[in-house]
């Protein structure tokens, strides 16, 4: 048994009063929970204390919460842990570490009903409706089951352990400065159907979700969603699932962000290193045709990256003037190139998503392959 | 008024079904429920949902194993519907979406389950009952025109008219406050089960036996109270579950000796025998020393190959790692039998109809009964969907069919009487509801759970009285309209007290061992004299016992031996 001391900011909406904070002390085992915290608040010294809660093992989605800023679940936050990183904020701030209490917010993004009790209607639900959050199979079902590659159903698999705690959504930066941004969760919940086989509307979902401008193009790439996560869905990454099938499908991204990637990918290939004078043409116009006549989007990025240039030549950061002249970068000397083209094919020939959820963490995944190796 | 053909009661698996289809039949549903539907205990059903869906299975097999699962308690009947239908039920879930597993040539593949003959475990990760009911609520937000839904909506009371037939439930909208009282010509109970008056249990907090309660007070028969589960493989402490598909996969029980242990109590189906006999069977090697010093034995995983582990068991490895801080693909886990499931609970017809007319129950609430004296591991699942079907179907065949009663508003006065009632106990009157609730899951887990006599359930069921006198002045803290928790609380300590006490009624009543109910004073099964149903009906001297008959088709009872 320790004791800590929990920091909770209430709301009392009954009160006529704004939000405050309110310390509690609690005694219990370090590897009991947040959320067991909370519990033993209400059950020894104030049953009005609100927070949703029910499974008390990570599977209901019920008790979304910020622990010392960090957004997660209740009841997987280890107490122990959480007074650690309390102790760590503390530090870092130069304040003193002695009982640091430990600070619980309600979920970010969304408004507070109660205490820890937030308004996931309004925002969370709203935006997961907002992506057709249901199965659009074409024609009549076959007599028995859909027949599809083992792989699509267990990389979807990895969006449907979504429990829709709105962890992501309450630490999604992009959603505070666009709160219109369809966010982490839903656009998670589109990745599984857009993922799916079965789903016959996959192109109309895409273009929807390419062209809404606050869809997914407006992932800032943060990681705080992938942080945030409780079940390792990784919203980011499937976010950027959606992006690469819409550059796939050949829909314009309004950042260039696909045929920006390929712009590099191709231009490495070819010469080993970055040219970047290459690089915005490429990006826009590829190939001969965007040499000769570039598109006018070219164009006005180029004249617009000029002031860039100009600055990356004073600071030194360009120090060679002719790395501004499209084609002239050379390539790898001897056979170094080969390498990089060997590299090229090795990546082709192992296509394959490096996927979290099914393989575990780097190094068990060396552990399954030694496994694998000697089962034969 | 707010006013539906059909009003759901609980947003789980079986109440989503049940809404589903009373909505295809094209009556008017609402479906209320206390939490927002995803939040129901159905997510947490791991391993997965049983079916004769293979070329060399067949509905009789499953139904078989059904039978000799329930110890020859469960009805033939309901459990020939149940596993007949299976298979289309599975097939209706893979074409709404639900992502099951694949075999290699992107077929349905199974996983073994405990006490079947046949691996024929449907699956999703270990995450089925997630997988499935966010897929059933993904219809209701398809179909929101056709099911109305009420999110965290408290119900308090079913109201009776005066022919005695069903025709609303009083609510409270967790949101504000408010009470609200609604008509409906059907109304359906899938609340859940009762594992909360158990402490540890690997039952949610919600799981408070509302709907079997509800349905007790207005003079429905409940049946098979005493059969509650223990599941063989629970963390000490917090009673959080590890699925029986870790057993499925392939992982052993070990003593503290290093034994394997189920060799001595079932020597063919070893780890796969019923939930039963394995709890049995731990809790004896616990009870003669040979488990660990924190009362478990160990369930080792590292049997299985790791990436089969990942694949399949991604779920209990989080839960390995965040809740007990083991790494199950290293080393064991310690795991003992802990309170799991409700086989007892509202009796129904096979098409969820209760004893009151209008009255219908499907899940784990209810008592069809396909479970018996134990339930086999994924057939809940099953149970929750078919019966939710044929609720939900029969709910709405009855509101086209009738004209449908105004409940009276003396029992929304009621319940808001009762509600000013508990607001006005004073501060230290009496005692908190959460040291009420937990002395009665202590007592329950002591006293009628694995292994149980005559001397213990009488204790228990003495302490169940005295505490529902106790929870008569106990007082809460919160006297607010928003969201008031502690006020529910106190409801639901009502409806736990009244589960409490038919299960101690019925355990005490059954002298004989039979699945789940093991008394150590009758250590037989006596199929001449207790091959039968207990039902109870609430009087004002507590639960009235009657008997009822076991239905049997073609199945004679024989021992059961794994």
């Amino acid at each position: 048994m320790a004791e800590y001391t929990i920091k909770v900011r209430r709301f009392q909406p009954e009160s006529g009063e704004g939000p405050y904070w309110e310390e509690f002390g609690v005694e219990l085992e370090p590897s009991l929970s947040v959320l067991d915290a909370l519990l033993q608040t209400k059950d020894r010294e104030d049953g009005s204390l609100a927070v949703r809660c029910s499974c008390r093992a990570a599977i209901c989605g019920s008790c979304g919460m910020k622990i010392n800023g960090q957004s997660g679940l209740g009841c997987k936050t280890q107490i122990g842990e959480a007074q650690e990183r309390a102790d760590k904020v503390a530090s870092a701030a130069g304040e003193p570490v002695a009982a640091t209490p430990i600070v619980i917010e309600p979920m970010g993004n969304m408004p507070v009903v109660k205490d820890l009790v937030t308004d996931m209607e309004s925002t969370h639900w709203t935006k997961i409706r907002r992506v057709t959050p249901w199965l659009l199979p074409h024609g009549e079902p076959p007599e028995r089951e859909y027949i599809v590659e083992p792989e699509s159903m267990i990389d979807i698999t990895q969006s449907m352990a979504c429990i829709q705690c709105g962890a992501c959504v309450s630490s999604c930066l992009s959603m505070e400065a666009d709160p219109d941004f369809i966010g982490p969760a839903a656009l998670a919940k589109a990745y599984r159907f857009v993922g799916d086989p079965r789903d016959a509307e996959t192109v109309e979902r895409l273009h929807d979700l390419a062209e809404d401008p606050h869809g997914i193009y407006d992932c800032t790439h943060c990681f705080s969603c992938v942080d945030a996560c409780p079940k390792d869905v990784a919203p980011m990454d499937q976010i950027m699932r959606l992006r690469r099938r819409a550059g796939e499908e050949g829909i314009e991204d309004p950042n260039s962000g696909h045929d920006h990637e390929i712009a590099f990918v191709k231009i490495i290939e070819k010469k080993g290193t970055l040219d970047e004078s290459l690089l915005l043409q490429e990006s826009f116009a590829p190939g001969l045709k965007g040499k000769l006549k570039p598109s006018k989007r070219a164009i006005k990025e180029m004249l617009g990256s000029i002031p860039t240039a100009i600055r990356g030549i004073r600071t030194g950061k360009m120090r060679s003037l002719s790395k501004l002249i499209p084609g002239i970068h050379h390539k790898l000397p001897d056979g170094a190139q080969d390498e990089v083209k060997a590299i090229y094919r090795h990546a082709e020939e192992h296509n394959e998503e490096f996927n979290l959820y099914i393989k575990g963490d780097e190094g068990e995944l060396a552990e399954i392959e030694a496994e694998e190796a000697a089962n034969g | 008024m707010p006013s539906h053909d059909v009003l759901v009661i609980g947003a789980g698996l079986a109440g989503q079904r049940a809404a589903l289809a009373a909505a295809e039949e094209g009556v008017s549903v609402g479906i209320v429920s206390k939490v927002h539907p995803v939040r129901s205990h159905s997510n947490a059903a791991q391993g997965g949902i049983n079916a004769a869906l293979n070329p060399g299975d067949s509905w009789e097999s499953h139904a078989f194993d059904t039978i000799k699962g329930s110890d020859y308690l469960g009805d033939q009947d309901a459990i020939e519907i149940m596993t007949r239908e299976a298979p289309e039920e599975i097939l209706h879930l893979e074409h709404l979406g639900v992502t099951f597993h694949r075999n290699e040539e992107g077929k349905l593949g199974t996983r073994a389950f405990g006490g079947a003959s046949a691996a024929r475990t449907y699956y999703v990760a270990d995450i089925t009952g997630q997988a499935i009911m966010h897929v059933l609520y993904e219809q209701l937000m398809k179909y929101s025109e056709q099911v109305a839904r009420y999110e965290e909506w408290f119900s308090t009371a079913l109201a009776i008219d005066e022919d005695g037939e069903c025709c609303g439930v009083v609510t409270r909208n967790v949101a504000d406050g408010s009470m609200e009282l609604f008509q409906a010509k059907s109304v359906i109970l899938a609340c859940g089960g009762n594992g909360q008056v158990w402490k540890p249990t690997t039952n949610a907090l919600i799981c408070t036996g509302d709907g079997i309660a509800m349905a007790y007070r207005v003079g429905a028969k409940l049946m098979d109270m005493e059969m509650i589960q223990y599941h063989p493989t629970t963390l000490a402490g917090k009673g959080f579950l590890i699925t029986e598909g870790a057993r499925g996969e392939g992982a052993h029980l070990l003593n503290a000796n290093g034994e394997r242990f189920m060799e001595k109590y079932a020597p063919n189906k070893m780890e796969l025998a019923s939930r039963d006999v394995v709890s049995r069977a731990e809790q004896t090697e616990i009870d003669e020393g040979r488990g660990f010093p924190d009362g478990t034995v160990a369930l080792d995983i590292t049997v299985v190959p790791k990436k089969r582990v990942h694949e399949a068991l991604r779920e209990i490895v989080l839960v390995g790692r965040d809740f007990a801080g083991v790494d199950i693909t290293r080393e064991p886990i310690h795991i003992k039998p802990g309170n799991h499931y409700t086989m007892g609970g509202v009796k129904t017809d096979v098409d969820g109809r209760t004893d009151i007319p209008g009255l219908y129950s499907a899940g784990e609430t209810a008592c069809v009964s396909v479970h018996g004296g134990n339930r086999l591991g994924a057939n809940s699942l099953l149970d929750t969907l078919i019966f939710g079907r044929r609720s939900g179907a029969d709910a709405a065949a009855r509101a086209k069919r009738i004209e449908g009663s105004r409940p009276s508003r003396q029992v929304l006065e009621q319940e808001d009487a009762m509600i000013a009632e508990i607001n006005s106990r004073e501060k230290g009157s009496g005692r908190r509801v959460s040291e009420i609730k937990l002395e009665l899951g202590q007592t329950m887990d002591a006293k009628v759970a694995v292994f149980r006599d005559e001397a213990g359930i009488a204790e228990a069921l003495e302490t169940v009285r005295r505490l529902k006198e106790e929870a008569k002045s106990a007082y809460i803290d919160d006297h607010g309209s928003v969201f008031n928790q502690d006020l529910l609380g106190a409801i639901e300590l009502g409806y736990m007290l009244d589960n409490a006490e038919c299960t101690c009624v019925a355990a005490l009543e059954r002298r004989e061992s039979r699945g789940a109910q093991y008394r150590t004073d009758f250590p037989e099964r006596n199929d001449d004299e207790w091959l039968k149903h207990i039902d109870l009906e609430q009087t004002d001297d507590g639960p009235e016992i009657s008997y009822s008959e076991v239905t049997i088709t073609q199945w004679e009872p024989e021992a059961r031996t794994y």
